[in-house]
């Protein structure tokens, strides 16, 4: 019951905290940036009027992606805070970009066709990380349930570092910030066209927007589990993490996709060797 | 037994019966009803065995054998009059070599040449069976009309249906031979088989390009075959102990350390038969033929042979070094094919190396053998199974239509034929995304790897290779369902493959995703249990999960009737210039200029060039490993 009851409140509350944080995180970076910056709320106006908007499109079927990828964003994150197996919830997640992907694909636009193999090369480029991540967790904790993850005791962070520090480059690139934005930015001076949301107007863009939110807090949720020992210096971490991120995407420039491709490798090849020397102690050797 | 005898003698009574009929609707006729029965009779079997355990069969041995040696024999002159036709000598050099290991074992061990049970069936036997019985014929009733199709459009090739039929079925009863067989020598005779006859499918064009690629096929698989005979020699002569030509017995031998080797000699066989690195040359080259053989080759047959014994033998790899250096053949081979299938443009050429890489896969389950990576080894046997038949047959009839096999020229054709591209996102989607079949397995190997030692190295190769892996089927898939303007629908041909059999493969792809706990239960389960003492298996609830992510996704189509009306149409966002939606913009000085959009293929990451030669260079290094620790162990 409590199960249920973690996905039905992620459901409902994921997208107010999702942005609420997505305002905070653009008041912060105008203030990084010497502008007073939008109120806090400004994001959820801003969704709040893609709704009333016109529905124009170039083809009917990209909606449908569009809407596929909002559920199973939102079905993957449910899954998450129910304490579900971590790489079932991967792959669904996983499934749920490769919508998003399509979507931009069935459109049949330059820019968005540009977007959606970016994005998938952004999938490529963090894939192995969260993958790993899920590995880190059972060899540390013994189970590939959230649940076990959440409840333990062990303090997962100090067995974990080359993992936690993967899985903080690749966020850069979940988040779509600087300098891994390729697919798509927030920022509209590095952005030729917004990329794979190019086709996306009124009402579904808000769904990508509300997915984006979804999306935020289940990553959140996977840095948190890193602290989970201790719910104080967790959220305290979620916190730090997430204003790291807001740092590195004010102070870097876009790369170029072999850089991000790279980049989201060396960070997995950082959490290998973590985990080898975590699987040496554990084997022995042998 | 009969049942089992008949689905190996059935299909040899239909070849030879198809070398005499010449009309396409009588061979059509032929064939359906021949399909019907085998498929019927592997349908008979999964419910007369399927609670059995495993059962064995004294068959009649004497006669049988001594046929199996003459044909053998046959075969190899066969090979070395094709060999001294075409100049290849390396062919000839393996024939005469294997003839003369047979001859030997035949003369010198001829008293300790009989195993008490020639025949058996267990679950995994059936599996294999329905995969034989139900797949491949359905790609033969595919493959009559497409060879008429194949004939009209390539005139220049000499019309020999009547052969091709004989060899399709010649083949299909070898492949259900193999796995009935408890009689080491009878594998290593349909073993042997099933080389010459895919030789004879990759060669049926008579170009001078297909008869290059069927003899490259044909002395890796020859390769294959001397060590499998090897293999033989050395279980025989170790005396009672290794089990002998008894595959039960070897299996259950408690000398770890003496049919290790054999183990290691058939392993190579079976890596030389999957098409693993660095033998993957041959399965590229065999997309020459005609796509029904590929799909035949990379389904049902051949391949599916290579890991089947290589799975069968996965409780003696368990626990060594050596097995974990033939897993690890496996793994790389995995990883640097679905990294190369990235640079491929040629739909038969992406299928190909998905191909590779999954057999991959499943090597480096079976090398590894635990409990759980048999479980994911034969559950990927049997998505991959379904899938890829799917997948070659309708690129085939894309072909046929589109006269490309180019993935670029398949853009829109979701637009230009609706229900092919269905059927093939149906088929891709099967091929790596959840909640479809094979990721199950995936994800099964993950959660198996982390629990053994080494087991590190191959969750990071799998982490690697399933983020490539998402790569290029997704980007396939995009230009699929790319919604485009301005063309006609060209579904219907002049010369229609039966669809019914595409038809029926996609039903089975999302059976496959929906039974797959009843399948597990049924069948692979009970077979790990016998075998290892523990059972494997996902939990209840993950599988409750998945089946409503199914469910879901059959449903969300529907959402298409609430965006049918209302929304306003635009052309695509052309820089600012006016546009049409063809993606026709208005350039510079009143020119009408098209845009148009081509996938990455990141070739200079990823290029055939660049990852193949030291893909091999590391799996021979691995392969020489495997012998090495075999040898030690002893």
């Amino acid at each position: 019951m409590n199960r249920i009851m973690g996905a039905v409140i992620f459901l409902i509350l994921a997208p107010l905290l999702g942005g609420l944080i997505a305002g905070i995180d653009r008041k912060i970076t105008a203030r990084m940036q010497g502008r007073v910056g939008p109120p806090i709320l400004q994001p959820f106006y801003d969704v709040g009027k893609l709704f009333e908007k016109e529905k124009v499109v170039v083809t009917t079927a990209q909606n449908f992606y569009i809407l596929a990828y909002l559920i199973f964003i939102a079905l993957s994150g449910a899954l998450f805070f129910a304490g579900g197996d971590l790489l079932l919830i991967i792959f669904a997640f996983t499934l749920a970009h490769v919508f998003l992907v399509l979507g931009a694909y069935a459109a049949h636009s330059p820019y968005s066709h540009i977007g959606a193999e970016r994005e998938l090369i952004q999938v490529m480029a963090y894939e192995p990380v969260i993958i790993l991540t899920a590995v880190g967790f059972y060899m540390v904790t013994g189970s590939f349930y959230v649940v076990d993850m959440a409840t333990t005791t062990i303090p997962v962070i100090l067995y974990l570092p080359g993992v936690f520090l993967g899985l903080a480059a690749i966020l850069t690139l979940k988040l779509r910030k600087s300098p891994f934005d390729i697919s798509t930015s927030h920022h509209a001076h590095q952005e030729i066209v917004k990329g794979v949301t190019t086709e996306f107007s009124g009402s579904t863009l808000g769904q990508i927007e509300i997915a984006h939110w979804y999306e935020n807090i289940f990553l959140l949720g996977i840095v948190y589990l890193f602290f989970a020992w201790n719910p104080v210096i967790g959220i305290i971490a979620v916190a730090v993490t997430y204003a790291a991120e807001i740092f590195v995407d004010n102070v870097t420039a876009r790369v170029r996709w072999q850089a991000a491709l790279k980049s989201g490798w060396l960070a997995a090849a950082l959490g290998i060797a973590n985990l080898a020397i975590l699987s040496y102690m554990v084997y022995g050797g042998a | 037994m009969q049942t089992l005898l008949f689905l190996i003698l059935f299909p040899i009574l239909v070849a030879c019966l198809l070398l005499f009929v010449k009309r396409t609707t009588s061979r059509y006729a032929v064939v359906v009803l021949s399909a019907l029965a085998i498929g019927g009779a592997s349908i008979y079997l999964l419910m007369r065995y399927a609670f059995e355990g495993a059962v064995y069969f004294a068959a009649p041995s004497e006669t049988a054998s001594l046929a199996m040696v003459a044909i053998e024999m046959a075969l190899a002159l066969f090979i070395i009059y094709m060999g001294a036709k075409f100049r290849n000598y390396l062919a000839i050099g393996l024939a005469v070599v294997q003839a003369a290991l047979v001859v030997y074992l035949e003369m010198t061990f001829s008293e300790n040449l009989h195993a008490i049970n020639n025949l058996f069936i267990d679950q995994f036997s059936i599996i294999m069976a329905l995969i034989i019985g139900i797949i491949g014929s359905l790609i033969a009733v595919y493959a009559v009309r497409y060879m008429e199709t194949y004939h009209h459009l390539h005139p220049e090739v000499r019309d020999r249906q009547g052969t091709f039929f004989f060899v399709v079925f010649a083949f299909i009863a070898a492949m259900f031979g193999l796995v009935f067989s408890n009689n080491l020598l009878w594998i290593f005779f349909f073993w042997e088989v099933t080389t010459i006859t895919s030789f004879l499918l990759i060669g049926y064009a008579e170009t001078e390009e297909a008869t290059k690629n069927a003899f490259l096929a044909l002395v890796m698989n020859l390769l294959g075959g001397v060590a499998f005979i090897a293999a033989i020699i050395y279980l025989v002569a170790a005396g009672p102990a290794s089990g002998g030509i008894d595959l039960a017995a070897v299996l259950a031998s408690g000398d770890a350390a003496i049919i290790l080797i054999p183990a290691v000699l058939i392993g190579f066989a079976g890596i030389t038969k999957a098409a693993l690195m660095p033998f993957s040359s041959w399965l590229l080259g065999a997309m020459v033929a005609p796509t029904p053989v590929s799909a035949l080759l990379h389904s049902s047959t051949m391949v599916k042979a290579g890991v089947y014994i290589l799975v069968r033998f996965a409780p003696v790899f368990a626990g060594t070094l050596a097995g974990v250096s033939v897993g690890l053949v496996g793994a790389v081979t995995f990883v640097v094919a679905s990294a190369i299938a990235i640079s491929q443009s040629n739909a038969k050429l992406v299928l190909a190396y998905s191909t590779i890489a999954n057999l991959g896969l499943i090597a480096a389950c079976a090398g590894v053998g635990t409990h759980m990576l048999v479980w994911a080894a034969i559950l990927l046997i049997i998505f991959h199974a379904v899938a890829k038949s799917l997948l070659f047959l309708g690129t085939g009839a894309v072909e046929n239509r589109i006269e490309s096999r180019d993935i670029e020229d398949m853009e829109g054709l979701i637009v230009r034929m609706p229900k092919m591209a269905v059927m093939m996102f149906i088929g891709i989607a099967g091929m790596f995304l959840a909640p479809f079949g094979m990721l199950i397995s995936k994800w099964a190997a993950i959660e198996a790897f982390v629990q053994v030692p080494f087991g590190i190295v191959f969750v990071a190769i799998l982490a690697y290779g399933s983020a490539v892996t998402v790569f290029f089927w997704a980007k396939w898939m995009g230009k699929l369902i790319t919604v485009i303007r301005g063309v006609e629908q060209i579904e219907k041909g002049f010369f229609e493959e039966p669809w019914i059999p595409l038809y029926i493969i996609t039903g089975l792809v999302i059976a496959a995703a929906f039974l797959f706990p009843v399948i597990s239960s049924m069948l692979i389960e009970p077979y790990v249990l016998v075998i290892y003492g523990v059972t494997a298996g996902l939990a209840q609830t993950n599988v409750a999960i998945m089946l409503l992510m199914m469910a879901l996704l059959l449903f969300l189509p529907l959402s298409f009737a609430l965006f049918r009306k209302s929304a306003k149409r635009l052309p695509a966002y052309m820089g600012g210039r006016p546009a049409t939606a063809d993606l026709h913009f208005e350039g510079s000085l009143g020119m009408t200029r098209e845009a148009q959009t081509r996938n990455y293929y990141l070739t200079t990451c990823f290029g055939e060039a660049r990852l193949f030669r030291p893909g091999a260079a590391v799996c021979i290094i691995l392969i020489l490993a495997s012998w090495a620790f075999a040898g030690v162990a002893l």
